[in-house]
């Protein structure tokens, strides 16, 4: 039955996409030509991967803040690597990137356990700091495209079948962070631990190791988002990825995810960035005044959100009966 | 009589300066099922924490098998085949029924991933067993009470544990599922388990154990065989103390009708509770924890709406859920968790003391602290209240201090009806005097007080009348002159004969 519950959760999601893209699409039929098509998918990938991060940490009852600068500080590194090792193969310079965000995301898990302070407020420093860092080493300068192998930034925006590569990153993130948390002992514990943090103790589940797993998890797709964000823009200074963190857990939150933790998943999570990139991509060719897709982005949260307390009221009373 | 399996000796425990557990000795043989019994605060609940890993003994040893026994958390207690069953479900809401049974256990096919299949056959034959009916995929919220403690049963029994330790399993189930659970539970006695039963139900405990070991306040007193012992010689060990004369109760003569409850309920909480507390009088309500006591005052303060029923104060109807209504008819609250309920840790002592008046203090719309500062003084001065300064944080004071403070607080609003729960809970004897004495001035000055106290001593000294409640409902109405340990314990654990 929990299950049913996420479906219906996840289907909420899809209908409002499909409507979405339904009205757009009559009003404008270019908006289903296959290079607006590829273009959604392009400008979601990024999101998506980071959003699938930011939920394994809210599944726990956690926040991470810091995703935006991590992708930036990767970025910038991977601009950085190439100009100083330009023939470097393109998987070796993921796995620096995937391990440099991983590092980062421990420093937030480190803190987080050892400080006992909740992560949101950690987080928020790190925002700052790894911004910080990148502000320090990048002094103003900026990396072009001209700086990076050919073949690495071809990955950002080639396709596969019409497939855009970094949707396929993203599709196979996805589905092994979904798999893993659905099959797996530790990832059933990332929902118990959200769930109940106290009962979580007394089953003796060891919290602190898996909440600074989940930091470690989130920090490294913001390394991959990272590298994957310097492949697709190519010219890179130090405000990428400035203030994406907002838009991160929006995502989540307008995929069903509990903020408070415990429930959701990364699929709707991952539906929520291709909701919120459809919106800011249809709402221009609906004419609709651009200042207003803030305000849709926001009315959506709170719709999600009351949907949320809806769902569960009712789920409650009937379950009662 | 077999061999003792699991044995604790002189154990003991303390939060703070408060001595929870005091060289307590305890063995549990295989094959048998060990009641223990004792009032609320004799330390049963921390010797299960212990038991189960949460909480580490200060002193003392435990030995499994005749190997001592150092538990580190709760997984190694499990590991070492020791299930427990506590007095409050822990059960995870978001999961499903089966996740919640086998969390961090879950049967496993090949890449150890989760036989999902498998969970939820298990779940469904743990359910068969225990004869309920119970979907094991459905999520965990909106379980009833009764069916997350069948949760938790069938938890502690696929264990397949050793040593069973079960904290008060049966305060929300029916007769059937008690019956069910004792049937279970014999079941695992015969197979060669050792079990630690803890009820305040004295006929289960004499129906299902073979031994009893009485507790009283963080000490053993006796272990005996269930043959050797009545149940009155249980319930005399349990209370055994002598009502001192530190209860300084002034004769007063009693007034009008002030504070009317009647058939007030609320679904799951209380049902039916009507009583009536005179000018001049202090009522006690007892019970045991659980038995419904600070809900019903939640909901007459107006914290929790009711489903049916009324109260009155001085012959007005209160709204129902209104607690500046409440307030406003003269009705006053000192909630049971002082730390949580009852004071704002950070702010300073006077600000605390004052915070319910804070619209009569303010100037002009502006709380000065001049005014703050003379109020909480001169309350300060009445009820001896030791503090550094009165700018201090309130959390800097010690708790019978803290305790002060926050009858302070109400009591400047010049309650009609001032409603205590525990109010001497965690306070050292001499504080708990000068409480008393405040508490019966009050009563002298006109204040109908309830007081919802699990120190029988207190109640018995205190109070001009008794109520007694045993699970939600109202038991018995004693007046002074006939409640006794006896009576008050009887009708508080459901025994016929008050």
């Amino acid at each position: 039955m929990t299950h049913r519950v996420f479906v219906v959760r996840e289907l909420g999601i899809v209908l409002a996409l499909v409507l979405l893209v339904a009205v757009t699409a009559i009003v404008n039929p270019r908006f289903l030509s296959a290079q607006s098509v590829k273009d959604l998918l392009l400008g979601s990938a990024i999101l998506a991967i980071l959003a699938v991060g930011q939920a394994i940490v809210v599944i726990t009852r956690n926040v991470d803040l810091s995703v935006g600068s991590i992708l930036g500080l990767t970025a910038f590194a991977t601009g950085s690597v190439f100009v100083a090792a330009p023939g470097l193969p393109i998987p070796v310079m993921v796995l620096i990137g995937v391990a440099f965000g991983a590092a980062l995301g421990a420093v937030n898990g480190g803190l987080i356990a050892a400080a006992r302070v909740p992560a949101l407020v950690v987080t928020l420093g790190t925002l700052y700091v790894f911004r910080g860092l990148d502000y320090m080493w990048a002094q103003g300068r900026q990396i072009n495209a001209a700086d990076m192998p050919t073949g690495f930034l071809r990955m950002g925006t080639a396709t596969v079948a019409g497939v855009p590569v970094l949707t396929l990153f993203a599709v196979v993130v996805l589905v092994a962070v979904g798999y893993y948390l659905r099959n797996y002992r530790s990832g059933r514990e990332l929902y118990a631990i959200g769930s109940d943090p106290a009962a979580a103790r007394l089953y003796g589940i060891p919290s602190g190791r898996r909440v600074l797993a989940a930091f470690v998890a989130s920090g490294a797709l913001a390394g991959l988002a990272g590298v994957l964000h310097a492949a697709r823009f190519g010219t890179l200074d130090a405000n990428a990825g400035l203030g994406t963190e907002l838009n991160v857990v929006a995502a989540v939150v307008v995929g069903g995810v509990a903020i408070f933790g415990g429930s959701g998943s990364v699929y709707g999570a991952a539906l929520g960035a291709v909701l919120l990139t459809v919106i800011r991509a249809g709402l221009p060719v609906l004419g609709i005044n651009p200042f207003w897709q803030d305000a849709a982005v926001g009315a959506l949260i709170l719709a999600a959100i009351g949907l949320d307390r809806a769902l569960s009221a009712r789920i409650a009373r009937s379950l009662r009966g | 009589m077999s061999a003792s399996l699991l044995t604790l000796d002189g154990v003991s425990k303390s939060f703070g300066a408060v001595a929870a557990l005091r060289d307590v000795r305890l063995e549990l043989a295989g094959g048998q099922v060990h009641g223990l019994v004792g009032e609320n605060g004799a330390g049963k609940s921390t010797l299960v924490k212990i038991l189960a890993g949460v909480h580490a003994p200060d002193a003392g040893t435990v030995t499994l098998d005749g190997q001592p026994l150092r538990l580190s958390g709760p997984a190694e207690a499990r590991a070492a085949g020791i299930a427990v069953i506590y007095q409050e479900p822990t059960l995870f809401p978001d999961l499903s029924v089966a996740e919640n049974i086998f969390m961090g256990r879950q049967p496993l096919r090949g890449l150890r991933r989760i036989d999902t299949a498998k969970m939820r056959t298990d779940a469904g034959e743990l359910f068969a067993r225990l004869g309920v009916h119970l979907d094991p995929d459905r999520p965990a919220r909106g379980l009833s009470i009764a069916d997350q403690q069948l949760v938790e049963i069938a938890k502690a029994i696929s264990l397949d544990a050793r040593v069973l330790v079960m904290d008060e399993p049966t305060a929300a189930l029916s007769g059937v599922e008690v019956e069910r659970l004792f049937a279970v539970t014999r079941a695992l006695r015969d197979a060669g388990a050792a079990v630690l039963f803890i009820s305040h139900r004295f006929d289960e405990v004499f129906a299902l154990c073979q031994r009893i070991t009485v507790m009283r306040d963080g000490r053993w007193v006796s272990t005996d065989p269930v043959d050797a012992l009545t149940v009155d010689v249980v319930v005399r060990r349990m209370v055994g103390r002598e009502v001192s004369a530190m209860y300084p109760k002034q004769d007063t003569t009693v007034g009008a009708p002030r504070l009317q409850v009647r058939g007030l309920s609320r679904d799951g909480a209380f049902a039916d509770v009507g009583f009536t507390v005179h000018s001049g009088e202090i009522v006690a309500l007892a019970g045991l924890v659980g038995a419904g006591r600070s809900e019903v005052c939640r909901a007459i303060f107006g914290i929790d709406r009711y489903d049916a029923g009324e109260v009155l104060v001085d012959g007005v109807r209160l709204s129902n859920g209104d607690t500046a209504a409440a307030i406003k008819a003269g009705v006053a609250l000192v909630p049971e968790d002082r730390r949580q309920q009852g004071l704002v840790m950070e702010l300073s002592v006077q600000r605390n003391a004052t915070l319910p008046r804070r619209w009569e203090l303010a100037r002009g719309g502006l709380l000065l602290g001049a005014s703050e500062r003379r109020a909480a003084a001169a309350w300060a001065q009445r009820l001896q209240v030791k503090a550094g300064r009165l700018t201090d944080a309130v959390s800097t004071l010690s708790g019978g201090n803290q305790q002060k403070v926050v009858l302070a607080k109400w009591l400047a609003t010049k309650p009609r009806v001032l409603i205590v729960d525990e109010p001497t809970r965690g306070i050292d004897v001499g504080t708990k005097a000068e409480v008393h004495r405040l508490l019966s001035q009050l009563a002298a000055e006109g204040v109908a007080v309830l007081m919802v106290s699990s120190e029988l001593p207190e109640v018995l000294g205190m109070a001009d009348r008794v109520l007694v409640m045993h699970e939600g409902r109202l038991t018995a109405d004693i007046p002074r002159q006939r409640a006794t340990e006896e009576s008050v314990m009887h009708a508080a654990t459901g025994q016929a004969d008050a």
